[in-house]
C-alpha cells in the first residue's frame, strides 16, 4: 500500500481536475468563453506526451547500454502511450480550434508539428513490426527511437518559434503567462498536468508488467 | 587513425562508383526524366510556373531523388564485404565516410538537377548564390539524415518501403526550412532575412551527425 500512494494521488488529482475544471469559475474572455476549460485537458496531453516519449527514449538508451527484454518492453509501451496522448491532444486541439479559430485544421505550425511527430512514432511501430527476431528488433528500433527523438526536438521546440502561430505565445499572441492564465486557472492547470502525466505512467507500468508476464509465459510453455 | 579510415573508405566508394557508374547514371536518368515529366504534365512553356509552385516542385524532386540515391548506400554492399569491413575498420569511420560520400553525391546530383530544372522550367531565382547555398545545405542535410535511415532500413525485410516511411517524417523539418530559405533567395530578399533558417539548418545537421555518430556502432553490430 505504501508503494501505491502515487496511484491514489493520480485518482485524486484527476477527480479534482474533472470536477473543479468543469464546475469552477473561469475568466470570461472574448472568443474563448467557456472553451477555456479545455486548457485542463488539451495542454496536459502535450506535457504528458513529451514526458512519456522521454521515458521511452531513456529506456531505449538503457537498452543499448544494457540489453534486457524489460527495457525494450518499457520503451515500446511508453511509445504507444505517448502516441495515445498525442492523438488525444490532437483531437482535443482540433475541437478547440473549431470553436475558437473557426476550423478544425488551420495549417498552424504547431498542429503540423504534432502531426509529423505522430507520423514519426507510427513509423517506429511499423519498423518494429518488420522484424521477426526479437533482439534485432529491440536494438534497431531503439536506435530509431533515439534518432527520431533527436529529429523531433527541433520540430517541436525550434520551428514553431520561428514562424507565426495561432497558438498563444507565438507570433505576437500573448502567452498564457502574460495575463490570461490567472491564479484560479493555475490552481487546476498544474494538478491537471501532474494527474494526466501520472495516469500515463500508470498505464505504461501496468502494460509493461503485463507484457513481461506474457513473454515469460510464452517462454515456459 | 579515424581520419585515415574515413579517407580510405571514401576512396573505395568513389572508386566503386567510378568503375560501375551504376548509382550515378541511374540517378541522373531519374532526375532528368522526373523533371521532363513535370515539364510535360504541366504542359507549359518556360517561366509560366508560379514561384512557390516552382520552389515546392524543385524540393519534392530533390527529396525523392535523394531517398532513392541514398537508399542504395547500405543495400548494395554484399554480406561478405560488410563482414570484411567489420573486422578491419571502426563503425564511426564507416558512417562518417558514408555521410561524406553521400553528401558529395547529393551535391553533384542537386546541382545537375537545378541546372536541368532551370533550363527546362525557367529560372525565376533572383539571388543565385543564396539559392546555391540552400542547395548545398539541403544536399548535406539530406545526406546526413538519410544515410542513418538507410542503415536502419537495410536491416529490415522490406527495406525500400521502410526507407520512405522512416525518412519522410524525420526529414520534414529540414525540408520546411529549406523551402523557406530558397523562397527568400528566389524573391531576392536581403540575405539577413534567411539567417534564422540557415542557423537552424546547421544546428539540425549537427544534431543528426552527432546522433548518427553515437548510434551507428549499435546498428553495425548486428
Amino acid at each position: 500500500m505504501k508503494k501505491n500512494w502515487w496511484k491514489i494521488l493520480t485518482v485524486l488529482l484527476l477527480v479534482f481536475t474533472v470536477a473543479v475544471g468543469m464546475l469552477s469559475d473561469v475568466p470570461r474572455l472574448a472568443i474563448l468563453n467557456e472553451t477555456i476549460r479545455n486548457l485542463y485537458f488539451h495542454v496536459p496531453m502535450w506535457f504528458g506526451m513529451i514526458l512519456i516519449l522521454l521515458v521511452s527514449v531513456v529506456y531505449s538508451i538503457k537498452y543499448l547500454r544494457k540489453p534486457s527484454i524489460k527495457n525494450d518492453i518499457i520503451a515500446h509501451e511508453a511509445a504507444k502511450v505517448g502516441i495515445l496522448f498525442g492523438v488525444l491532444g490532437i483531437v482535443t486541439g482540433m475541437e478547440w480550434a473549431k470553436f475558437t479559430w473557426g476550423e478544425y485544421w488551420s495549417n498552424d505550425p504547431k498542429q503540423n508539428g504534432a502531426a509529423i511527430g505522430l507520423l514519426i512514432y507510427f513509423a517506429y511501430l511499423v519498423l518494429r513490426s518488420s522484424f521477426a527476431e526479437q533482439q534485432q528488433r529491440a536494438r534497431i528500433s531503439a536506435v530509431y527511437n533515439i534518432f527520431a527523438f533527436a529529429a523531433l526536438i527541433p520540430l517541436l521546440f525550434i520551428l514553431p518559434r520561428l514562424t507565426d502561430s495561432l497558438h498563444p505565445g507565438n507570433g505576437g499572441n500573448p502567452g498564457f503567462n502574460a495575463y490570461d492564465l490567472d491564479s484560479s486557472l493555475r490552481l487546476v492547470f498544474y494538478p491537471a498536468v501532474l494527474g494526466w502525466t501520472l495516469l500515463g505512467i500508470w498505464i505504461v507500468n501496468v502494460k509493461s508488467r503485463f507484457e513481461l508476464l506474457r513473454q515469460r509465459l510464452y517462454e515456459n510453455v | 587513425m579515424l581520419f585515415k579510415e574515413v579517407i580510405y573508405l571514401m576512396q573505395k566508394d568513389f572508386l566503386l562508383e567510378w568503375r560501375q557508374k551504376y548509382a550515378f547514371n541511374g540517378m541522373l536518368l531519374y532526375v532528368s526524366s522526373t523533371v521532363f515529366v513535370c515539364y510535360l504534365s504541366f504542359g507549359l512553356r518556360s517561366n509560366a510556373l508560379q514561384v512557390p509552385v516552382w520552389n515546392a516542385l524543385f524540393w519534392i524532386i530533390m527529396l525523392f531523388t535523394s531517398v532513392n540515391a541514398i537508399a542504395k548506400s547500405f543495400m548494395q554492399e554484399n554480406r561478405g564485404r560488410l563482414l570484411y569491413f567489420y573486422s578491419i575498420v571502426s563503425p564511426q569511420g564507416i558512417i562518417l565516410a558514408k555521410i561524406l560520400y553521400n553528401a558529395c553525391l547529393m551535391l553533384v546530383l542537386a546541382l545537375i538537377c537545378f541546372i536541368f530544372y532551370a533550363f527546362v522550367l525557367g529560372n525565376p531565382v533572383q539571388d543565385i548564390p543564396m539559392f546555391l547555398l540552400s542547395i548545398l545545405l539541403g544536399a548535406i542535410g539530406f545526406a546526413t539524415s538519410l544515410t542513418m535511415i538507410s542503415g536502419i532500413a537495410s536491416k529490415a525485410a522490406n527495406s525500400s518501403t521502410l526507407m520512405a516511411v522512416l525518412s519522410f517524417p524525420v526529414i520534414v523539418p529540414m525540408l520546411l526550412m529549406l523551402i523557406k530559405m530558397s523562397k527568400n533567395a528566389m524573391d531576392g530578399l536581403e540575405r539577413a532575412a534567411s539567417l534564422d533558417e540557415l542557423l537552424t539548418l546547421l544546428a539540425i545537421n549537427m544534431i543528426v551527425v552527432t546522433v548518427s555518430y553515437i548510434l551507428f556502432p549499435y546498428l553495425w553490430r548486428s
